[in-house]
C-alpha cells in the first residue's frame, strides 16, 4: 500500500473517463427537478469526476483543473445562491423560496416561474455539494501526495 | 421486481456485511462495502425509490470508497484482532 509508483494506463483511463462522468452531472442537475436525480446527485457525480483525476494523476495534474483554494469561495458561492434566491423571493413580497415572486424578465405565468426557479435552486445546491466533496478529498490528503 | 431475485439480493445483502466485518485486511472489507452500497441501491431501486438509489450509487459507491482508502493510506491496512 505505502509503495508508489506511476500507471500512465490508470492515468488514461480517468483521463477518459472522467468527462462524461461530469457531463452526466451536469444532465442530472440540470434535468432534477422532472426526473431522478437533482442538485445533491450531481454535485456527487461532479465532485467523482474531479476526485477521480486528483486520485489518479496527483497534485500537478489536479492542479490545473481545479486549484486548491478555489474550493472554498466556490462552497460559499453555492450556499449564496441557494439562500439569495430564497430571500430575493422573500423580498419581493412572498414567503422564503416561494418561488412565483421571483422577479425574472418577461412574462412568465407563476408555474414557470417555480419551474426555473427551482433549476436555480438546483444549481447552487449542486455547486455547494461538489466543492465541498472535493474540498474534503483536499484536506484528507494534504501534506501526503507529492506526485 | 420479481421476489425471487430480491431475496437472492437480499441473502448476498447479508453475506456480504458478514464478510466485510470478517476481513483482516481493510482494502478487502473497503471493496466489500463498496459492493454492499450497489447491491442496497439496487434493492431501493426495485423498492421504487430511484431518488435514494441513485444516491446510494454515488455516495457510497463511489465518494465514500475513496475517502475510505485515503483513511486507510494514512493509517494502517491490516487490523489488530
Amino acid at each position: 500500500m505505502r509503495a508508489r509508483f506511476e500507471s500512465p494506463i490508470v492515468l488514461l483511463g480517468s483521463r477518459l473517463l472522467s468527462p462524461y462522468i461530469m457531463l452526466f452531472g451536469i444532465y442530472v442537475i440540470f434535468h432534477g427537478h422532472y426526473s431522478p436525480g437533482g442538485g445533491f446527485q450531481g454535485g456527487a457525480l461532479l465532485a467523482a469526476s474531479i476526485i477521480l483525476i486528483r486520485l489518479s494523476g496527483g497534485r500537478i495534474i489536479s492542479r490545473l483543473q481545479v486549484q486548491e483554494f478555489f474550493t472554498t469561495p466556490l462552497a460559499a458561492i453555492g450556499v449564496i445562491v441557494f439562500f439569495g434566491t430564497g430571500i430575493v423571493a422573500m423580498l419581493f413580497g412572498s414567503y422564503f423560496m416561494d418561488y412565483h415572486a421571483l422577479p425574472f424578465p418577461g412574462e412568465m405565468t407563476p408555474a414557470e416561474l417555480r419551474y426555473y426557479g427551482i433549476l436555480v435552486i438546483e444549481i447552487g445546491i449542486g455547486i455547494a455539494v461538489m466543492a465541498i466533496l472535493v474540498m474534503i478529498y483536499d484536506h484528507m490528503v494534504r501534506g501526503e501526495d507529492y506526485a | 421486481m420479481l421476489w425471487e431475485v430480491e431475496l437472492i439480493l437480499f441473502l448476498f445483502l447479508i453475506l456480504l456485511a458478514v464478510l466485510a466485518l470478517e476481513a483482516n485486511d481493510l482494502l478487502v472489507a473497503v471493496v466489500i462495502l463498496t459492493i454492499f452500497s450497489f447491491t442496497i441501491a439496487l434493492l431501493f431501486t426495485a423498492m421504487g425509490g430511484i431518488d435514494v438509489g441513485f444516491t446510494e450509487a454515488v455516495i457510497g459507491a463511489g465518494v465514500t470508497g475513496i475517502f475510505f482508502i485515503i483513511a486507510l493510506f494514512k493509517t494502517s491496512i491490516r487490523t489488530k484482532d
